[in-house]
């Protein structure tokens, strides 16, 4: 029995699931889905599961989230699986990757770095130096960023 | 491809041939002969924080291989109005062929470097990178040596905030140097550039205490502690003059034993060390000069001929 389950079935949109135990709204956050006027969405959090003990999961209402949306998630959510749901069945399945670069979904947290002018025009720029464990570094400044703390940077 | 951002963007034979260069161009720096390799070449010189040294040494060199500069001055200029470095940047890129770029804001010069055309020569961003500081240090201690590779080296002074001592250590240990890193205990080397460094088999040793060592370096490299980075005039005294080397603490140092500093000094080395044979920090800065002619022609694409009449 999928823990799955414990969320409405949908009948359109994307499901998320493994997301790591009480990241889901960070997940969200993420995604942009935390503000403002957004689709219906539910979510779980801290529910049992074979693979990671505990999980969270999120299902999006009317809304298929495209592979660069999803690439987002890399950072706090590496191993979630996603499905995109159509007329109530799994119409497709999407895993998320790790680029070797983050683009403008991050800001770097070093304080005297030149990104932090937010007038500057060019993208923030973290390179991936390592998945696991996980570390990345400014493109400009050079400065190792605080994994944990990431999520708080996001753009 | 001609950026100089930080020290890792040179393998170790790009290094050696700057280096070699450089030494090509030692008659040409010191105005006893003239070659207008950079004729017609304009660099741009953008000075966003004061340095007085580094900044003069671009341009003597641009100008003794026959090129012009042009000096960006940010006093009351449309970068005090509030101007991003992007837009500063595209105006340079416009009238210059090189620039050389100092900020006070760490990732700037990568930042110019994705933001413009022409090449861009790091001369130091916040406490991040000062690659042609390291290469005029290089450049000093395989004049003096004959070759860069395991020398016996002591770094003394600010360790912790001091970039130059952090960024000489990388390249020296890729010609596999032996580091002693005399500090107070407040102002060591960080623990991730110490592990960094011993990641790639250094060989390294820290200590608080200066004269022992002495006898058996190859080079003491000195540094300044600097005031400012201290957060009250108290912490500061505590440490501010622990270090002091004098002439009368040389009596056991090997006779080819060279002493360094990037200068200003303050106290911690005495006059009376000027007139030793050990002394090359006035040398050093000197070496300035050839040191960044040859990384201008780098970046300009300009091959220094072997040998110069
Ligand atoms: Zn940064």
């Amino acid at each position: 029995m999928s823990e799955m389950r414990r969320v409405t079935a949908i009948c359109n949109g994307t499901a998320i699931d493994h997301i790591p135990s009480g990241h889901a709204l960070q997940v969200l956050k993420m995604l942009r889905l935390n503000v403002g006027r957004s689709n219906p969405i539910s979510m779980v959090m801290n529910v049992p599961s074979g693979k990671m003990g505990r999980k969270d999961v999120l299902k999006i209402e009317d809304r298929e989230l495209n592979q660069e949306e999803l690439d987002r998630l890399a950072l706090i959510a590496p191993k979630a699986s996603v499905a995109i749901i159509r007329n109530y069945g799994v119409a497709e399945k999407r895993t998320i990757e790790l680029g070797s670069e983050l683009i403008n979904i991050v800001k770097c947290s070093f304080s005297n770095c030149i990104t932090q002018n937010n007038r500057e025009p060019l993208p923030h720029k973290l390179k991936v130096i390592s998945s696991e464990p996980m570390e990345v570094r400014c493109s400009y400044c050079g400065r190792n960023q605080n994994v944990d703390e990431m999520v708080d940077y996001i753009i | 491809m001609g950026d100089l951002i930080t020290m890792d963007d040179l393998t170790n034979e790009e290094i050696i041939q700057i280096l070699d260069a450089a030494n090509t161009l030692l008659p040409i720096a010191r105005g006893e002969a003239y070659l207008p390799l950079l004729q017609g070449k304009v660099l741009g010189n953008l000075f966003f924080e004061n340095s007085t040294r580094t900044r003069m040494s671009f341009e003597t060199a641009m100008k003794r291989l026959g090129g012009e500069v042009l000096n960006l001055s940010t006093i009351g200029s449309s970068v005090a109005k509030g101007e991003t470095l992007y837009d500063t940047m595209q105006m340079v890129d416009g009238y210059s062929d090189i620039a050389v770029i100092r900020h006070p804001r760490q990732g700037a010069a990568q930042y110019s470097a994705d933001a413009v055309n022409i090449p861009i020569l790091n001369a130091g961003d916040g406490a991040g990178n000062h690659p042609t500081q390291t290469m005029l240090d290089l450049f000093t201690i395989r004049e003096a040596h004959g070759s860069l590779e395991g020398l016996n080296v002591m770094m003394v002074g600010d360790l912790r905030y001091g970039r130059t001592t952090h960024s000489l250590s990388h390249a020296l240990v890729r010609f596999g140097a032996k580091l002693t890193l005399v500090s107070p205990k407040s102002l060591k080397m960080p623990i991730e550039i110490v592990s960094d460094l011993k990641s790639h088999g250094a060989e390294i040793n820290e200590t608080e205490e200066m004269i022992s060592s002495i006898s058996s370096a190859d080079v003491i490299y000195m540094t300044r502690i600097q005031k400012e980075r201290f957060p009250d005039e108290d912490e500061y005294n505590k440490v501010a003059d622990v270090y002091k080397l004098d002439a009368s603490d040389l009596v056991e140092a090997k006779n080819e034993m060279i002493i360094m500093h990037p200068l200003p000094r303050v106290n911690e080395l005495h006059p009376n060390v000027d007139s030793t044979e050990h002394a090359k920090y006035f040398q050093q800065a000197f070496n300035g000069v050839p040191t960044r002619m040859a990384l201008l022609c780098r970046g300009l694409g300009i091959e220094v001929p072997k040998k110069v009449k």
